[in-house]
């Protein structure tokens, strides 16, 4: 009886009626606003200063520079989704990043194989995350924020203070940090494999519809008998794994690897999967939302000298995004909450 | 989708379901005796019972999510042994709770074949067919709802739609519904109705529980009784009355054991009037003297504790008044309340009552921190001494002051409570199931510290979901109902059934029986 009225239209009108309210959807979708932000800094920055875009540098940068986020915050995106958190990713990048070069200088093994065991290593690090997470019951927030200094601090000792020089790295690794493939940069194009897989993976899998799931409600998971640890420790080992691709990317770009690779990228990463629409409280949200929020994240830090904006405000305007993009997630839910209960008043 | 199964008289087929001699301890505190339960195919099974009758234990064992400790469960005369959830809804166990457990964020159409949707190649979830699906439940069950829009704010009743979908889905041929119709309005209920019917004429078996004794009569062909966690009876509906199924529920003799002491009534202290909150109660109009312990009995979920926040100023009220000494008290302030004379230990002391992780000293002189404190700043010796002053005179037996509340028995637990609030000298006490998961020693001090209060001139309102303790306790008995009051009870004039009646009747409901009764 109730719902009544909404159902109706939406059961009598029969596809028609879905199609156009899909296209609807899609257009007030978040991840179309977000991408309009994004596009609306661009097109700004642009008109301040037209190199920004109109150069060759200027395109490959905009594309380039966010990529090993994108493929770090679709990992992030994948625990959030479950309703936890990963705060090693950082770290995770910096080891691995530093175990390929160490690789390159130490042994002889052809460049896809030490890629791989870069991707395998990092997944190791997940495991430990997962396996601590999943089996320990402790929240991930204080497991990752263990895990977050336990492996920098392995990274401190086995680094010392040396570094990876680029020149220690095969001139083929380096090439893919700078590369061109149709007119896309490799790492970009890297990024979009990872976000395509991992976006069709959670949409139209079972085990991806389980993660949404088991993260919008742990307890109704538990009911319904769905194996919510084996989930959960699966969503670490692929932010693991992706923040290991991250870090064996991290070389291939800067050539240069310090204990300090990838410092601070947890919260860029967190930051880009907020501000795309995935909910810190799981359940909600695309790994494509979280990387159109990486693009945005890094194009604003790159856009604000172009538009004569000081250095010592970049972060605090990252916050103000952040936030603002948190107050938009709850007016958006209130609405639509309201939206729904309405529906049912009105039948 | 399901092929209705022939016609079998239950009496000569295998019981679709079937308990016996079921028992389960949790510590030292039995929660089923020996039970037993029978479900036939085409039946609808009505199992009732007082709160703590173990009725939801029986529906957790039944669910996979208890284990047992002894006795036999057999399905279609199969014994079978349930590990998790996960193993009962594969052998056709389907349970409906009360509150339904769904995932907001996700559509209706998801939350139905969660875990099990049909997929395609390279194991995609094939979402057309879901839906089509859905739809084509919906429409077996002949309900209208969107099978593409989150489940996050649909009706409670709705929502239960959606898990019988489900249950239907998975072919479950034993459905359990744990007071579905608590929160539903009477329209939905008659839908959920015909809903079950239908699933009864097509061959399955259906166990409903609820306190509502007029749906039991229109839906169930036949009633188990549960008290004190044991099985009393199984009869037909045809052959039993209301009056019947209360007098097998109660089933106790009330002595005195739980005696008050005679007590000086005196002036009406706390005054209620025409107090409502839509949704939660309404019009709830009474006062408590000094000397007097009044009791608000009533079924979990009647409205009561509500109603006790609202007095206490933690929960907002729409109309009426609250009075204490004849001076209106003002909403929404604890703070008021307290300096009023108003005193709260509420129901769940280990979440609300007591920090669990500070010392006993700092919880029963928290109340009164601002008496206690000079310049902002608290004496050790003064908190240590009110302390000891409290515990003593409430026999609180713990090691030293400085024993972390967390570690005592429920028991000290609660007399810390108590003591907590005493401290504040209120002149109206209002103790929210005073001897809850308590010992029965410690249950009969709990009892003996009220009856003393009362007998010093306190005034108290007990709720109570414990029919001895109701009976045993107070001078007058209030009972609730689904947000009201049904009935006020003198302490010569109650009884177990009569206050039963209120609490699961309307008044005119009430009333209709005790004509019954004297007939009878």
């Amino acid at each position: 009886m109730s719902t009544a009225s909404t159902a109706v239209t939406s059961v009598a009108h029969g596809t028609a009626t879905t199609r156009t309210s899909l296209l609807r959807r899609l257009l007030l979708s978040r991840e179309a606003g977000i991408a309009l932000a994004f596009l609306l800094v661009v097109g700004v920055t642009t008109a301040r200063n037209p190199l920004f875009l109109f150069s060759p540098d200027g395109f490959r940068d905009l594309l380039l520079t966010p990529s090993i986020l994108v493929v770090v915050a679709v990992g992030q995106a994948v625990v959030i989704i479950t309703r936890n958190v990963d705060l090693s990713v950082g770290s995770i990048v910096g080891l691995t990043a530093y175990l390929t070069g160490t690789l390159f200088t130490t042994t002889a093994l052809p460049i896809p194989v030490v890629m791989l065991a870069g991707v395998v290593f990092g997944a190791l690090l997940g495991a430990v995350n997962g396996a601590l997470v999943a089996l320990g019951r402790v929240p991930a927030m204080v497991i990752t924020l263990g895990t977050l200094y336990a492996f920098r601090g392995i990274n401190v000792a086995w680094t010392g203070s040396s570094r990876i020089n680029a020149s220690d790295l095969p001139p083929a690794f380096l090439g893919m940090g700078t590369h061109q493939l149709w007119g896309l940069p490799v790492l970009t194009l890297i990024a979009l494999v990872v976000l395509g897989s991992v976006g069709w993976y959670l949409a139209n899998t079972r085990p991806g519809r389980e993660f949404y799931a088991i993260g919008s409600a742990p307890d109704a998971a538990g009911l319904y008998g769905l194996p919510a640890r084996r989930r959960v420790f699966t969503a670490f080992v692929l932010s693991g794994a992706l923040s290991g691709l991250g870090g064996v990317l991290y070389a291939a770009r800067y050539g240069t690897v310090s204990s300090q690779a990838g410092f601070g990228f947890e919260l860029q990463a967190i930051g880009a999967a907020v501000i795309g629409g995935v909910a810190i409280v799981g359940g909600v949200g695309t790994v494509l939302g979280a990387a159109i929020g990486a693009f945005l994240l890094l194009t604003i830090s790159r856009a604000l000298p172009v538009l004569g904006i000081p250095d010592l405000w970049q972060q605090a305007l990252v916050g103000a995004l952040i936030i603002g993009a948190i107050v938009l997630d709850r007016v958006l839910a209130q609405r639509q909450t309201r939206r729904l209960s309405e529906g049912r008043a009105d039948a | 989708m399901v092929t209705p199964t022939s016609t079998t008289t239950p009496e000569t087929a295998a019981p679709a379901l079937e308990l016996r001699g079921v028992s389960k301890a949790f510590g030292r505190v039995v929660a089923l005796r020996d039970a037993q339960l029978e479900l036939h195919a085409g039946s609808i099974h009505a199992l009732v019972g007082e709160n703590g009758a173990g009725k939801s234990t029986l529906v957790k064992i039944i669910a996979g999510l208890y284990p047992r400790d002894s006795g036999t469960l057999t399905l279609d005369g199969r014994p079978v042994e349930f590990r998790s959830t996960a193993d009962a809804k594969k052998a056709g166990i389907a349970v409906i709770y009360q509150e339904p457990t769904l995932f907001p964020d996700l559509s209706v159409t998801e939350n139905i074949f969660m875990g099990r949707q049909p997929v395609g190649r390279f194991g995609r979830v094939d979402r057309a067919t879901m839906r089509s699906e859905a739809l084509a439940l919906f429409a077996r069950l002949g309900v209208r709802i969107d099978p593409d829009r989150p489940t996050e704010g649909l009706s409670i009743a709705d929502q239960q739609i959606i898990e019988i979908a489900k249950a239907i889905s998975l072919d479950a041929r034993v459905l359990i519904m744990d007071e579905p119709t608590a929160a539903l309005s009477g329209v939905e209920v008659e839908r959920l109705f015909d809903v079950a019917r239908g699933l009864r004429d097509e061959g399955r078996a259906l166990m409903f529980i609820s306190h509502r004794f007029e749906e039991v009569f229109a839906l169930c062909d036949t009633v188990t009784v549960m008290r004190d966690g044991s099985y009393v009876s199984t009869d037909p509906i045809a052959t039993t009355t209301v009056a019947d199924i209360v007098r097998k529920m109660v089933g106790r003799e009330v002595g005195d054991l739980f005696p008050k002491q005679e007590a000086q009534i005196g002036a009406p202290v706390l005054e209620v009037n025409g107090l409502s909150q839509p949704g939660v109660f309404a019009d709830i109009t009474f006062s408590v003297r000094s000397g007097e312990i009044v009791a608000l009995a009533g079924l979990v979920g009647a409205g009561r504790s509500e109603v006790a926040r609202a007095v206490f100023g933690v929960d907002p009220y729409r109309t009426g008044e609250v009075r204490v000494g004849g001076r209106p008290l003002p909403k929404n302030s604890p703070a008021a309340a307290m300096r009023a004379g108003l005193a709260l230990v509420p129901e769940d002391r280990r979440k609300q009552g007591l920090i669990l992780d500070a010392t006993v000293a700092s919880n029963i002189t928290d109340a009164i921190r601002g008496r206690l404190s000079r310049g902002g700043l608290i004496s050790t010796t003064q908190e240590n001494d009110t302390a000891r002053d409290w515990a003593q005179r409430l026999e609180v037996k713990t090691a030293a002051l400085d024993t972390l509340a967390g570690t005592l028995s429920g028991g000290n637990q609660q007399k810390v409570v108590l003591a907590k609030w005493l401290a504040t000298e209120p002149t109206v006490l209002i103790i929210d199931e005073p001897t809850r998961g308590i010992d029965v020693g410690t249950k009969s001090e709990v009892h003996r510290m009220m009856s003393q209060l009362a007998g010093a001139g306190l005034a108290i309102l007990m709720i109570s979901s414990e029919l001895p303790e109701v009976l045993g306790m107070s001078d007058r008995i209030l009972v609730m109902h689904e947000g009201r009051i049904t009935a006020d009870l003198p302490r010569d004039g109650a009884t177990a059934e009569k206050v039963m009646f209120a609490a699961t009747h309307g008044q005119a409901e009430a009333g209709q029986h005790h004509g019954s009764e004297s007939v009878a």
